[in-house]
């Protein structure tokens, strides 16, 4: 969507990274002391056993909650805590687990809403509309029909999202986030209720986002398949602590990372 | 058969994205504003100007205002009684300051001073939602109501109490006063309405609508894509009260040509409200359905006892209004609520394939 | 200078220079509180188990009063009247059920709210056209409901309390705890929580939401009853009291609309509040804060706690 210029982050060099992230909820520790690193151009996943944190941690990065402790590091600058507004000025997307999509419009204008941050015309320009608003609309318009294009969903812009499928919500979803032209895109659990047809579809959009576009991704997602497939590192939380974090190769044979998902033996070899 | 949109093809976004993309809709339209502004003022009588279409506009650019808070950001408001006062009041001291303005220009200016005031009493939206905003609005409305009958400098100190209103001319011809005519001040509305739909269309179809709308459909889904919450919401009521302001001020000045100050009262507040509900949340031309429904109606109710023979006390007659009105409130939610404006989508719909069924 | 001392000061040694005044004062706090914690405590009944913020309980105070009166008027004696309205309430909350709620029942809380706003409507229309629009006087003797007044010497002056107005104390006090033990101890009171939590999880086990709410509503309708006839004791009855009810939504916002105990607390906040708002302070603004005044304390809450003293935090999960 972009090209990568000189003031951003260079591949391979580490976009955000959390340190020593805690985060309670009275007295339920979600988060306990968690740290790791994101760089650019990867697509990094978070897995773990339900529970285990994996959805306070992106909604921390984004600025949703705000850890009691540890450090939030986004391109160079460390901050306590994000606050949701300056994540999305940072270019931080996310989709969700439970879909928030705005139900009361149509696909093109949930996508389009995501170019806001983009949009400059102010007020009085938008009273008389004909002129710099509308112009700056059109503009708009042809970059999110780019993103339908890519996202195959052309045929049902015009249709008010709450009355589409699942699996096309999710995109709608997808394609609001890549709108805001992300450096870091978190998905929540993507393919959660998708077939597998559908899962293929989702995961070669994933793919050519990160390849195409150069967007890094995180990722949260059960599917092992997927993720070993899909992601270049693994970060395995359990119980709000990380349990291993390496390629997805390492992570398969992890002793602890099996014990997290199949529980501990019962005389039966694993 | 006539409804067809076949053969217009668009070829550019700006076509795609038009408020009217189809020909027979921009038709019609133009056919609507050429009755209304020539055919209307040369026939129609002084009692169907005054008592029907002059109040209707008025009602229906309030309605519009309500519209914009409620229905496109979400935020409930039992304000807009007291905001039309604003700017009646407004106007007022304006044109009791500066009279050799033009009164058409204060009437305009007002709706500033209610957006203010709209401001201010906007601000708790940045901790309190939904039904408690609500409530917040109702402190408005009462806290205004009591400033209108207690500070006599807003009513120019006159002994009645009630706004008086002065004559004001444009180009020699009355505009406001005694001597002013139905038809100048039908003109007058109507341009203003006009005027200020245009707006208020410019800005829900484009950046300033989709940020109303999401914040309604999911705040914190809107926060994330960059939209930021209290500036959005104190530009809803910015905007909304600027509009009741308009409101009031065309209602005194350009109507009842004087006023007291219960005409701002929490029951004007709700009979917009209803007329917002009933006409469609979230859609411009439903605050003029709601509008000509819960206004029109009560003038039907008075005047069919008598078409059909039958001598009704007029306090009976008030009385079943209420009652009436109530039901049709309820019959309305259970069988459309989305409102007439939903109605209307859907017959339109039905036309486009007409005659055949699907 | 002088401002900062006459709204910082000068209440405040006015109220010690008279204590009399000040006594008296509160106790017509605490009466009107108690009258506006039972308004709220009707629109607390409903939305706990149906989640519908009911904006007609207070034509509903007025319509149980003018029935009351008005079966009274055509020769019904008193405590058959009593029964009778009591009768017409189970009714009307039947009605409701049927005709309003089932209709609506998946329907936005916009949506329901707005719908009581048509039984308002109904219900104005229906009370003018059966019982006219001129303003009753309340059976109270008929009903054994004591009139006349206490006085007591003391605190540098005397202090007089309205027999009535004991009396409505008296009777909101158990009113209120009548409620609470069926609400805790019964299993229709078990239900009705159950239904407030989650319509769906109730249906599941078996509970029948419609009965449920008519149960309910007809609480909502025999509270509102009483309170018509304290009202109206005290006072008269007519139409202007559905907009005193407008009163009971800063109650609401204090107390939480959850919460009986907080409709209690949040009414004697309110009353006691408004009415110390209006004497000592209400001469320094030209006099009739009352309107107003109880909005603008519950505004000041809500700003540092959104969900009332006694309301369920609102949590947003996404």
């Amino acid at each position: 969507m972009r090209a990568p210029s000189s003031g951003d982050t260079a591949l391979g060099e580490v976009l955000l990274a959390v340190e020593d992230v805690s985060l309670s909820f009275g007295g339920v520790r979600a988060l306990t002391a968690v740290s790791f690193d994101i760089r650019k151009g990867e697509i990094r996943a978070i897995i773990g056993p339900n529970g285990a944190g994996k959805t306070s941690m992106l909604n921390v990065v984004n600025g949703f909650y705000q850890p009691q402790s540890g450090r939030i590091t986004f391109k160079g600058e460390a901050r306590n805590s994000m606050r949701p507004y300056a994540a999305a000025r940072g270019g931080i997307a996310r989709t969700f687990q439970n879909l928030a999509l705005f139900r009361g419009m149509t696909t093109l204008d949930n996508i389009l809403a995501g170019r806001s941050l983009k949009m400059r015309r102010g007020f009085f320009w938008q009273v008389i509309r004909h002129g710099p608003a509308l112009t700056e609309e059109v503009e708009h318009r042809r970059r999110v029909e780019e993103i339908i294009d890519f996202l195959e969903i052309a045929a049902i812009r015009k249709i008010p999202v709450g009355r589409l499928p699942y699996g096309l919500q999710k995109r709608v979803e997808l394609g609001r986030a890549l709108a805001m032209e992300p450096d870091l895109l978190l998905l929540d659990e993507p393919m959660a209720g998708m077939n597998l047809e559908e899962k293929e579809d989702m995961s070669r959009f994933i793919i050519d986002v990160n390849q195409q576009y150069g967007t890094t991704i995180a990722l949260i997602e059960h599917d092992m398949g997927v993720v070993m497939d899909l992601s270049d590192r693994v970060v395995v939380l359990d119980y709000g602590r990380k349990i291993a974090d390496a390629v997805p190769d390492e992570v398969k044979k992890d002793e602890n990372v099996i014990r997290a998902y199949l529980g501990q033996p019962h005389g039966v070899s694993a | 058969m006539l409804y067809r949109e076949v053969g217009q093809y668009k070829t550019s976004y700006a076509a795609d994205m038009a408020v009217f993309p189809i020909l027979q809709d921009r038709i019609g339209i133009g056919v609507i504003l050429l009755v209304a502004f020539v055919v209307i003022p040369l026939t129609g009588n002084d009692f169907l100007l005054n008592a029907v279409l002059i109040p209707f506009l008025i009602f229906s650019l309030a309605a519009i205002g309500l519209n914009l808070l409620t229905g496109y950001t979400g935020l409930l408001s039992l304000g807009t009684g007291a905001f039309m006062g604003v700017g009646a009041y407004a106007c007022l001291k304006l044109t009791t300051y500066f009279p050799q303005v033009n009164i058409i220009v204060w009437i305009l200016a007002s709706g500033f001073f209610s957006a203010a005031v709209g401001v201010l009493f906007g601000l708790p939206s940045l901790r309190i939602k939904g039904f408690y905003l609500a409530v917040a609005t109702l402190a408005a409305q009462f806290f205004l109501e009591w400033c209108f009958i207690r500070i006599p400098w807003l009513y120019n100190y006159a002994i009645s109490g009630a706004i008086e209103v002065p004559k004001r001319t444009l180009a020699g011809i009355a505009l406001t006063g005694p001597t002013a005519t139905a038809s100048t001040r039908y003109v007058v509305v109507l341009g203003i309405v006009v005027l200020l739909t245009w707006v208020a269309s410019n800005l829900v179809h484009g950046r300033i609508g989709r940020m109303w709308m999401a914040v309604r459909d999911m705040d914190l889904a809107a926060e994330l894509v960059g939209i930021r919450l209290l500036p959005t919401k104190l530009l809803a009521f910015a905007v909304s009260s600027f509009y009741c302001g308009v409101a009031g001020a065309m209602m005194v000045f350009l109507w009842y040509g004087g006023a007291e100050a219960n005409v701002f009262a929490i029951d004007q507040s709700f009979l917009i409200l209803f007329m917002v509900i009933i006409g469609g949340l979230g859609t411009l031309i439903g605050s003029f359905f709601g509008a000509a429904l819960i206004y029109i109606l009560p003038i039907v109710l008075r005047w069919v006892p008598e078409a059909f023979g039958l001598p009704l006390h007029p306090a009976t007659v008030e009385h079943l209004q209420f009652l009436i009105l109530g039901v049709l409130i309820i019959v309305f939610l259970v069988v459309e609520p989305s409102g007439l404006a939903r109605l209307w989508q859907i017959g339109k719909q039905k036309l486009r394939v007409w005659p055949f069924p699907y | 200078m002088h401002l900062l001392y006459q709204i910082f000061v000068d209440p405040f040694v006015q109220m010690g220079a008279a204590p009399d005044l000040l006594a008296q004062t509160l106790w017509d706090g605490l009466v009107a509180g108690v009258l506006y914690a039972l308004i709220a405590l009707g629109f607390v009944l409903i939305f706990k188990a149906s989640g519908v913020f009911n904006f007609a309980q207070g034509i509903m105070v007025v319509f149980a009063a003018l029935t009351l009166v008005g079966l009274h008027e055509h020769g019904v004696p008193a405590f058959l009247a009593l029964g009778l309205t009591i009768v017409v309430m189970f009714v009307l909350a039947f009605g409701v059920e049927r005709l309003m709620l089932r209709p609506l029942v998946n329907q936005s809380d916009v949506i329901l709210f707005m719908a009581t706003f048509g039984l308002t409507y109904i219900l104005i229309g229906l009370g003018q056209l059966i019982f006219g629009g001129n303003p009753k006087v309340m059976i109270a003797n008929e009903l054994y409901l004591p009139s006349g007044e206490m006085r007591f010497k003391g605190l540098g002056g005397f202090v007089s309390f309205q027999k009535i107005d004991i009396a409505a104390v008296i009777i909101a006090s158990l009113m209120v705890a009548v409620l609470a033990v069926f609400f805790q101890r019964t299993r229709i009171g078990r239900a009705l929580r159950a239904v407030a939590d989650s319509h769906q999880a109730a249906l599941s086990v078996g509970i029948s939401l419609e009965q449920i709410w008519v149960i309910v509503w007809f609480a909502a309708g025999v509270v509102a009853l009483t309170t018509g006839i304290m009202w109206g004791a005290r006072s008269e009855v007519s139409f202007s009291l559905q907009i005193i009810a407008l009163k009971a939504l800063p109650v609401l916002i204090l107390g939480g609309l959850t919460s009986i105990p907080g409709a209690i607390v949040g009414g004697l906040i309110i009353g006691i509040g408004e009415k110390l708002g209006e004497f000592y302070w209400g001469p320094l603004l030209g006099g009739g804060i009352e309107t107003w005044f109880a909005y603008v304390i519950a505004l000041g809450f809500l700003v540092f706690r959104p969900q009332g003293l006694f309301g369920e935090k609102i949590i947003e999960r996404i």
